[in-house]
């Protein structure tokens, strides 16, 4: 299962064709049943997120973004995505470096295990790692003797995270580094660099890009996860509350203002992943494009 | 006449892809549409086909004017460069496709698919996809395929260009046995000059969309219109020669031009074949060296240089290049046995002047 | 490339490990955990707990949204993917990064944004519902919160292979006399295929574990709005850890199968290729 796989930023249109095109009609029509589709399910829930935000008036909002029980969710969200990112990043390029520059036999296997999170339910997820950790768990006892708290506690939400969001970095480094072969890494070798150096100053910067996606994406995960965390974490209010879950609990104590309020601001994050991943598909595309000029300039 | 295009500009944004182009093309010919890269040959044949539109002009198939009838309608047989074969349908449901449109009914079509399987030698591979087929067996399937509904003018595009050179003879052959049974009026684009000069009964020759030249393969080589033309097809040495008294010099070859003026310069072009070489160096007015020699298979390329620095090609066969003892570094003599004054790019020559000068070899003279 | 026993580049004993090991805590082990578990119940205990009716309303509610949702995706995407690779139109590059804001945006705010459009007096609810189209607190609602969900699965496995469509084979069908829509469906229609079917599998798969967007708009009906990983929770809730793992487990192997096809539909996608 693939994240979102990345575009290129040309729209695919050539010279105008005759007899390969559908009539204007068709054509119009198939663009404004498309138009609202889109609007139906992209635009107004977007748009709604922050009218409602804003319904009881500005200060209801702040109030509810300012109310402590908020900035500790906020907090801890934030303590969460520090500790998952850096891990995953570690691991997407381990597992990067591993699956592209080297042949093994099972590796399919092992793509597809780094797969697997995308197909299992957040909630499962949550529950495995209640199944091992839990006061009922395999490790229970041991932990309770120890008064370890995995469960219920920001270890387990970091698990429960964990699990859910490392294959994204991998996901977005494996086909760039699969594209670019080990051709550059076995140059460097033959001129003497070892390991790191060859891959601090060949491999990583070429896939450069795919790494900043990837990032993007996992912290867009992290923040946003709901299912998994819901089960682990017990919802302690100020606590083990996660934005996600803060927002849960604010509807359901019917504050639906401060609700959307907190919400807003992961919709503001959201967007905030959408307009950096386009910003970057943009560069990237610049980038080809001035260097097939600077081609074409050369051989003529 | 079968086709005839008039008047026909083609415009792409700003730019004119194809200029003011005319010409006529009659019935059950083989035409090549020859020139460089981004010439404009391709725009013309999309035009006559009906997948681009003229910006001006008009043509006329079979005497109907078509520039309003879509491309579904003209009854035209297109092959691509790149093939264009439908990928998940089997060879014989490619080459049926047409019909199926044109709703023949199923034994007809039946008939005619195995008709064509036949004539293009793909037996055996009828139930094969595209992805299963060579490079050449894939041509020969959209060659087929354009053919079954019996279009009244067959269109290529660069066919071969995508193709091993080995596989390229054959199906150029193909092509000119394909015509000679089927008797259908053909066009295709190339860049090669030698294909065109093989395939073709007939040559249409672009230079940056304007027509330079259309005739027989034999009067493009041997009657250029101008320098371009000229260099397009076949090797051809040229000079820039500044003509005084009468007469166009360039290092040791003179060249006659009467009433031509004083100061006035000239491009003059001979072809490799028109330099007579001997190993007597008497028997000719020029002396040179021969500096080196290609191997072309059965002919040789000669590079000769002469005293000036002026290097000439010439060629000859592989028996001659023997007879005479010719090596790399030895001296010989050498004369010219056919010249023609070159039109430079925009300009146009009285046809008293851009002529081909020939010198029967019996009478032993020559440039 | 590496030959079988000699590495030419260094660190793959190195990041190897680490992946494993990595995988191994994150994935292996608390997977092999639950199963384990699992296991030690008797094949009759594990059936009761997994069919119980609740279970299997959920099932019945989880598989059948996460189907039609899959398929008004496969649909909408397909024709979303075209509108935005064939023609251009004022607004085409924002719907165009627009479509991935399913995938960006929370699953949670997702639900409620949804819940709040669909209610009686949303924006959208305050014409459909006098019309007798609910889309808060109903089965309905859950299908439309797992199509907004699954949205850009479609759209963006179909979008690259549309770019790189060969126009010549349209062109192709075209002089051989085809209009439009018989190109359309003879010719462009079969290579098409395999992507939506990748889309619509992602999507499905996507769907069938979905959870924060489901808990705000289908207000959890037990035998009605109830989605199964809802129902997992509750079992959880309850102290039920046999009965929560059951269930978890049945989820887990469908979603495996799932993986599986999905492979097989993506090397059937390329059957065509040379």
């Amino acid at each position: 299962m693939s994240a979102v796989p990345k575009r290129q930023f040309s729209a695919g249109q050539r010279k105008s064709q005759r007899g390969t095109e559908e009539s204007p009609f068709v054509k119009w029509l198939l663009i404004v049943i498309a138009l609202l589709f889109s609007l139906i399910f992209l635009l107004l829930p977007l748009v709604n997120v922050f009218a409602q935000a804003f319904a009881k008036g500005i200060t209801v909002y702040w109030d509810a973004l300012k109310h402590p029980d908020t900035l500790s969710a906020m907090k801890l969200t934030l303590l969460v995505t520090v500790i998952c990112v850096p891990l995953n990043v570690l691991f997407g390029l381990a597992a990067a470096w591993a699956i592209t520059k080297f042949e093994f036999r099972g590796k399919s296997l092992l793509i597809t295990l780094i797969d697997l999170p995308f197909s299992v339910s957040p909630v499962v997820a949550g529950l495995m790692f209640v199944v091992l950790f839990g006061l009922q768990g395999y490790f229970g006892e041991w932990l309770a003797d120890r008064e370890i708290r995995i469960i219920f506690a920001v270890p387990g939400i970091a698990l429960a995270t964990l699990f859910v969001t490392f294959p994204f970095v991998a996901r977005e480094l494996i086909p760039i580094m699969q594209a670019a072969g080990s051709d550059q890494e076995q140059s460097a070798l033959t001129l003497g660099a070892n390991g790191w150096q060859t891959f601090w100053y060949v491999t990583l910067p070429s896939a450069k890009m795919g790494l900043l996606y990837g990032i993007i994406l996992c912290v867009a995960r992290c923040v946003g996860e709901f299912g998994a965390v819901s089960v682990v974490s017990g919802h302690i209010t100020g606590k083990t509350d996660t934005i996600p879950l803060h927002v849960e609990k604010l509807y359901n104590e019917y504050q639906g203002a401060a609700a959307f309020a907190v919400a807003s601001i992961l919709a503001l994050g959201a967007l905030l992943t959408l307009g950096l991943k386009t910003w970057l598909e943009w560069r990237e595309a610049k980038l080809e494009e001035l260097a097939q000029q600077a081609e074409q300039a050369i051989t003529q | 006449m079968s086709i005839e295009l008039k008047n026909i500009t083609k415009q792409f944004g700003g730019v004119s892809a194809v200029n003011d182009v005319s010409f006529t093309v009659a019935d059950g010919q083989l035409v090549a549409l020859l020139g460089p890269s981004g010439c404009g040959k391709t725009t013309v044949l999309r035009m006559i086909s009906g997948l681009e539109a003229p910006t001006a002009g008009e043509i006329f198939v079979r005497g109907k004017r078509v520039n309003d009838v879509p491309v579904q309608k003209r009854n035209i047989g297109f092959v691509f460069q790149g093939y264009a074969l439908f990928r998940s349908m089997s060879v014989a449901d490619n080459i049926a496709f047409g019909l199926k449109i044109k709703k023949w009914a199923k034994p007809d079509r039946n008939a005619r698919v195995a008709e064509l399987i036949e004539l293009l030698g793909l037996k055996d591979l009828e139930n094969r996809l595209p992805h299963q087929l060579s490079g050449g067996q894939r041509q020969r399937v959209a060659l087929a395929r354009a053919l079954a509904p019996k279009p009244d003018v067959l269109l290529l595009d660069e066919p071969f260009a995508a193709v091993d050179a080995k596989i390229r003879q054959e199906l150029r052959e193909m092509l000119v046995n394909l015509h000679h049974e089927l008797n259908v009026t053909t066009i295709f684009v190339t860049h090669d000059q030698e294909e065109a000069m093989e395939v073709s009964n007939r040559i249409v020759i672009f230079d940056k969309g304007r027509l330079a030249q259309i005739g027989t393969p034999r009067e493009v080589y041997e009657e250029p219109a101008s320098e371009f033309v000229a260099r397009f097809v076949g090797v051809m040495n040229v000079l820039d020669c500044e003509v005084r008294q009468g007469v166009a010099r360039y290092g040791e070859l003179e060249f006659p031009a009467h009433g031509v003026a004083d100061g006035q310069r000239l491009r003059i072009g001979f072809r490799p074949y028109a330099v007579q070489v001997s190993n007597d160096l008497t028997a000719h007015r020029h002396c040179a060296v021969l500096r080196h020699t290609y191997f072309l298979g059965v002919l040789l390329r000669l590079e000769l240089e002469l005293p000036s620095g002026l290097i000439i090609r010439a060629r000859m066969s592989k028996e001659e290049y023997a007879r005479l003892h010719l090596t790399e570094g030895r001296e010989v003599s050498l004369q010219i046995r056919q010249y023609r004054v070159l039109a430079r790019e925009g300009e146009s020559l009285p046809p008293e002047v851009a002529v081909t000068h020939s010198f029967p070899p019996n009478l032993g003279e020559g440039i | 490339m590496a030959e079988k026993r000699f590495r030419v580049l260094p660190g793959f004993g190195l990041t190897m490990g680490f992946t494993l090991f990595y995988l191994s805590v994150l994935v292996l082990v608390p997977i092999g955990g639950l199963f384990i578990r699992v296991f030690n119940l008797s094949w009759a205990d594990f059936w009761k707990l997994a069919t119980t009716d609740r279970a299997l309303a959920a099932y019945q509610l989880t598989f059948g949204a996460s189907l039609a949702a899959a398929f008004v995706n496969a649909l909408f995407g397909t024709l979303l993917a075209w509108v935005l690779v064939r023609y251009d139109f004022p607004g085409r590059r924002f719907i165009d990064a627009l479509v991935d804001f399913p995938f960006a945006l929370p699953t949670a705010v997702a639900g409620l944004t949804l819940a709040s459009l669909f209610a009686e007096n949303g924006w959208l609810g305050q014409f459909l519902v006098p019309m007798g189209i609910k889309g808060a607190f109903t089965p309905l609602g859950v299908v439309i919160a797992l199509t907004f969900v699954g949205m850009p699965f479609v759209v963006r496995t179909l979008q690259p292979v549309l770019e790189h469509l060969d126009r010549d084979v349209e062109e192709a069908a075209a002089t051989l006399g085809a209009g439009r829509l018989r190109t359309f469906l003879s010719v462009i229609a079969p290579t098409l295929l395999p992507p939506v079917l990748t889309g619509f599998a992602l999507a499905f798969a996507r769907a069938i574990g979905e959870y924060g967007s489901i808990v705000f708009i289908s207000g959890n009906l037990p035998m009605k709005t109830e989605i199964a990983p809802y129902l997992i929770v509750i079992r959880l809730e309850e102290y039920d850890y046999t009965g929560a793992m059951a269930l978890a487990v049945v989820l887990l192997v469908i979603s495996f199968a799932l993986l599986a096809v999905i492979n097989v539909l993506e090397q059937w996608a390329n059957r065509f290729s040379r």
